[in-house]
């Protein structure tokens, strides 16, 4: 290619009108430019359909998008009088049909799939065989007969030909369509999958007839037959392997890429297409292998990669399916409009059109009888109607029909036209009326519902009870070679392909997790209107297993339902020094500064992505609004505080005075708005260690953005709360006074009304007696001393939980006095308690110093520090020689 | 063995248990031989030891406990009846079964029974509740090592607070058929008996 710079002089030079249109480059862009703009005609075309949604629900995509290609087609033939365009099968084997496939292999319900592997493989195996024997027969038959007409050339050896590549159900159309239908899983995954694992069959059925037909009919030995037989196997077995192998390499190479992140995805997609081209190669079966790959691969890939890179694979591959399967159906209405290549006959395309329907019919319902003397659970009368209608055929037969030799298959136009009939005949009929059938017959749909923890459990222990009874019973049945399966994965292949980290996580506890995480993002999703007092456990939980002293924490989640837990995993920094002032002066500014959408990126690099930039300013907007209603809320309380305000404020000043390096942040809040929170930022820091660079959720911080901060929660985090989740009451307010912080991933969680209900009864009660505490605070003079939430986790390392949110500002003896209240009933609902906590936490900052101490039990010296820490950051450390280690850290 | 199978196993006998369990007569006659063959003291009944002499089964994290299911309380020895009445548990409903007379004794393999027998499995000091340590002490054997105890407390906790609905922090045998109530049991707690 020459410059580009070249090709615009040329341009210029050329003045003489017409001459402009030849300097373009049309030829040097044309093929991607092709690609592309019809790329973008599909992706409109499928933005129009959606717009109106009642028809969407009625009509199939598939049917408009076949409908759509018709006229594209027809307005393309006009234009040139030649169709420019066709599904070319070299474009739909190696690119279209592989995203596809790639896609439903890699996302198959491996267990569900393996449940109904006998009828699959039955239906795709013996089903197709039948199907394809018997059109081909039976169309040489009605071709004898004289009901096809003369013109169409073809003997015993093309009908069967032709019956094989007819005969096959068509993976995309069935996926097109039944994607619409919902039926329910396991019909779904018997259709889908004979769909899939036909492939071999397919492809050897149609090698050996076309070789068949190439040596003639009479030159076929009987020998050959068994070569047939012998390459079925070969095809569907070596398809099968390559794919596996190529699982086991893509498992295992993505046990290595901790440090690349990035590119992740890449293998996924390479290693996946890799095993269908290798297939290929060798002409096996490329559809088994790829597919087998998928499975195989998914439980390990998707253990090893990030968060970020399993949505990226989600995300694109089902880009890539949705769009190859929207390129296809335009392009096979396209192709049919090419007169040129077709040619038509009644006889043919009626009847292999009712013989297609028909065997599909009688071999579906044969094979259940037979499946159904085997199956536990048997298939119904209306899951074979839905099967036996659910035949669909398409590109793959069209494919398959349009790369057959003209000069030796002659009667190649005819099949073609046939083909078409058939595609569209199914796709468009059938696709159409599934639906309003499934409703008809009332197959059970399904219902995408996720397990709840209680299922996970019991489903895996009704799992080891039925191999133990097969075992009992001396039954070699399904579920004994499931778990022999399962010994043998977790004893060797999951240790050659997993991580170590993720190798040694229970795959219940990933569940857990994924159950948490859920929750967490339902809860934020339903979010703004509540506050959040909400207990999320997020997904780096798990790496707190390495803390001695996490039994406080899953205490306290397990008091509280589950809690805001944070990933702890980066926790082992070292200490820095001089962060507290920094951190001041930036909180100081970020909290009170409205951040206004920012238009540039600060940074780009090509291995992070950046948090997205609509996120931040969601959540800034939800802070700030949040904190709006909190004032509201305040200047109702106002006057109950009033006095006690008062007296605090004369001393915070005092203490302001001899405080060295922190006090302007006690001023600002005091004498503007006493309200606020103003000890916020540093409760935070603790979560930003735990920032691990592959969370999943946004919620999780991230160590990146505050790296100085590190060294002060390094005690905090390890001492006092194993994490920042454990000091959950406080959390949430703390994180949305922290719109610094909102930047680097933390929304304040908020918890729906369903989730409030789920705190246990003695949250609420150290809730209520961290508030009537509070209240019960006369007027101790102290410093002031933020209620950091760690304090909870630190008193309650000492002592019982209860007491342990007792703000520090009530007299030890108190605590017996709020329980008292409590008992008598003295009840908030969360929300509110959650905004009077932080209410008071503000009011009362300054009196809770000296009580620490108190509090805490001696001999959580160690626990100390990060409150100490907490508090040289608001105010020069009170003279107390009971707290030696402590002040430590203020020193720095 | 089959003929003794044959010989020891009387006709009556095998109607009776038809009738309770459901299983057909060539059910019975081969799980009879299965019996017979694990029973290796010969003397009818089946002991734990003999149980327990199955090799997978002794790797089936909740073999012990699948074992103690075909003891009546406070017995040691099972007979042939109650081999069979425990494993008639896992029998698959059939059509028939289904619309059956709902005022019928409800037969072994029926839905609740199915789940009071995987209950049991948790409830090991039969107080029909699943208490916070049972449940801890089940999922200990399932998933092994691997998982700190902190961990698993917490799905413990998570759990019945899921299911628990009358604040007693247990799992009753309600709530557990409650919480379950969207999973397919008949077909999830069901095995395929060689005909």
């Amino acid at each position: 290619a020459r410059p580009l710079g070249g090709r615009l002089w040329s341009m210029l030079l050329c003045s003489r009108p017409g001459c402009v249109r030849g300097t373009w480059e049309w030829s040097y862009v044309q093929t991607p430019y092709i690609i592309a703009i019809w790329l973008l005609v599909a992706s409109v075309a499928k933005i129009l359909f959606h717009f109106s949604q009642r028809f969407i629900t009625v009509v199939p995509e598939s049917c408009m998008l076949i409908l759509l290609g018709l006229v594209l087609g027809g307005v393309v033939l006009m234009a040139s009088k030649k169709q420019l365009y066709q599904l070319e099968p070299a474009l739909f084997f190696l690119f279209l049909l592989p995203t596809i496939v790639g896609d439903a292999g890699y996302f198959m319900p491996a267990r569900l799939f393996f449940d109904n592997l006998g009828a699959i493989l039955t239906y795709a195996v013996v089903g197709t065989l039948w199907n394809a024997f018997c059109t081909g027969f039976c169309l040489y038959t009605a071709k004898l007969l004289g009901v096809i007409d003369e013109r169409v050339q073809a003997d015993l050896m093309d009908f069967l030909l032709f019956g094989a590549l007819i005969s096959a159900v068509d993976p995309v159309a069935v996926l097109a369509v039944f994607e619409e239908v919902h039926v329910n899983d396991t019909l779904f995954i018997i259709v889908f999958g004979e769909s899939l694992l036909n492939d071999a069959v397919t492809v050897v059925l149609y090698k050996v007839y076309i070789s068949f037909v190439e040596v003639g009919a009479e030159n076929v030995h009987t020998a050959d037959y068994f070569k047939g037989v012998a390459s079925f196997l070969i095809v569907s077995v070596g398809g099968t392997l390559v794919g596996l192998v190529f699982a086991i390499i893509l498992g295992f190479i993505t046990r290595f890429t901790k440090k690349v992140r990035i590119i992740e995805p890449l293998f996924v997609f390479l290693l996946v297409y890799l095993a269908y081209l290798t297939a290929e190669l060798f002409s096996l079966s490329a559809i088994l292998s790829m597919t087998f790959c998928g499975i195989g691969a998914n439980k390990y890939v998707e253990a090893n990669i990030s968060q970020k890179s399993r949505t990226t694979v989600k995300y694109t591959m089902k880009t890539l399916a949705s769009i190859a399967e929207t390129i296809i159906f335009i392009f096979l209405g396209i192709s049919a409009v090419d007169k040129s290549k077709w040619a038509w006959d009644t006889g043919l395309v009626s009847c292999t059109l009712v013989f297609i329907f028909v065997f599909r019919a009688v071999g579906v319902i044969g094979q259940t009888w037979v499946l159904n003397r085997v199956r536990l659970v048997p298939l119904e009368k209306i899951d074979q109607v839905v099967m036996s209608y659910g035949g669909l055929r398409g590109a793959v037969a069209f494919a398959l029909v349009v790369l057959l030799d003209g000069e030796r298959v002659k009667a190649k136009d005819y099949f073609v036209a046939t083909t078409i009939v058939v595609v569209f005949f199914t796709v468009m009929f059938q696709g159409l009326t599934i639906k309003p059938l499934v409703k008809w017959l009332r197959v059970p749909r399904s219902t995408s519902r996720k397990l709840t923890i209680n299922e996970e459990i019991h489903e895996r222990a009704f799992d080891h009870i039925l191999t133990a009874v097969e075992d009992i019973a001396g039954l070699q049945g399904y579920h004994h070679w499931r778990d022999k399966w399962e010994q043998f994965d977790k004893n060797y292949l999951s240790k050659l392909l997993l991580r170590k980290s993720v190798y040694r996580k229970s795959e219940l506890w990933e569940a857990y997790q994924k159950i948490n995480i859920r929750d967490a993002i339902s809860v934020i999703d339903q979010g703004g209107n509540v506050l959040t007092s909400a207990r999320l456990s997020l997904p780096s939980m798990a790496s707190r297993a390495s803390f001695p002293e996490v039994t406080n924490v899953t205490n306290y989640l397990r008091e509280n339902g589950s809690g805001v837990c944070l990933d702890l995993q980066v926790i082992d920094n070292v200490p820095g020094a001089k962060v507290e002032e920094d951190t001041e002066t930036h909180h100081v500014l970020a909290e009170n500064l409205y951040k206004p959408r920012r238009r540039y990126q600060s940074h780009y690099s090509r291995h992070f992505m950046p948090l997205g930039e609509k996120e931040r300013q969601d959540r800034e907007v939800f802070q700030r609004n949040m904190r709006s209603r909190m004032e509201n809320f305040k200047s109702t309380r106002y006057k109950h505080h009033k006095k006690e305000r008062s007296l605090k404020k004369r001393r915070g000043s005092d203490t302001k005075d001899d405080g060295s390096d922190k006090p302007r942040r006690n001023v600002s809040s005091q004498d503007k708005d006493p309200m606020l929170v103003p000890v916020e930022p540093q409760v935070e820091k603790p979560l930003d260690p735990e920032k691990e660079e592959d969370v999943g959720i946004t919620f999780v911080a991230r160590k990146a953005e505050t790296p100085k901060q590190r060294p002060k929660s390094v005690p905090a985090a390890l001492d006092g709360c194993q994490s920042p989740s454990a000091v959950s009451p406080t959390l949430s307010s703390e994180a949305s006074h922290l719109p610094w912080k909102g930047s680097v991933g933390l929304p304040p969680p908020c918890v729906s009304v369903e989730a409030t209900k789920i705190i246990p009864v003695d949250l609420q009660q150290a809730w209520n007696q961290s508030i009537s505490s509070l209240e019960s605070i006369s007027s101790p003079p102290a410093p002031a001393e933020s209620v950091h939430p760690r304090v909870n986790a630190l008193s309650r390392l000492g002592r019982s939980r209860p007491t342990s949110y007792t703000p520090p500002g009530s007299v030890v003896g108190s605590t017996s006095s709020i329980g008292a209240q409590v008992s008598q009933g003295f009840f908030h609902y969360p929300e509110k308690k959650k905004e009077e906590e932080e209410e008071e936490e503000g009011s009362t900052l300054q009196e809770m110093q000296p009580l620490m101490s108190s509090l805490w039990p001696p001999s959580s010296g160690r626990t100390r520090k990060p409150c100490v820490y907490l508090r040289s950051l608001v105010i020069p450390p009170p003279p107390g020689g009971s707290e030696p280690h402590s002040r430590g850290p203020t020193q720095l | 063995m089959g003929s003794r199978a044959s010989t020891l196993l009387r006709e009556e006998e095998i109607e009776e248990i038809k009738k309770e369990t459901g299983f057909s007569h060539s059910q019975i006659t081969r799980l009879y031989s299965r019996f017979t063959s694990l029973d290796k003291g010969e003397n009818g009944t089946l002991s734990r030891e003999d149980f327990q002499r199955i090799p997978e089964l002794a790797i089936n994290p909740l073999g012990d406990r699948i074992i103690n299911a075909f003891f009546p309380e406070g017995e040691d020895q099972v007979n042939f009846r109650g081999f069979m009445r425990t494993l008639a548990h896992f029998r698959p409903i059939e059509d028939n079964e289904k619309n059956k007379n709902p005022t019928a004794s409800e037969p072994l393999n029926s839905r609740t029974n199915k789940l009071l027998f995987a209950f049991h499995l948790y409830d090991l000091d039969r107080d029909d509740k699943i208490s916070r340590d049972e449940l801890l002490q089940v999922l200990r054997m399932m998933v092994g090592v691997n998982i700190s105890d902190e961990q698993l407390g917490s799905i413990a906790d998570r759990t019945i607070q899921e299911a628990d609905t009358n604040g007693d922090n247990s799992i009753s045998f309600n709530e557990f058929i409650k919480v379950l109530e969207k999973v397919d049991v008949e077909q999830k707690m069901s095995i395929r008996f060689l005909h």
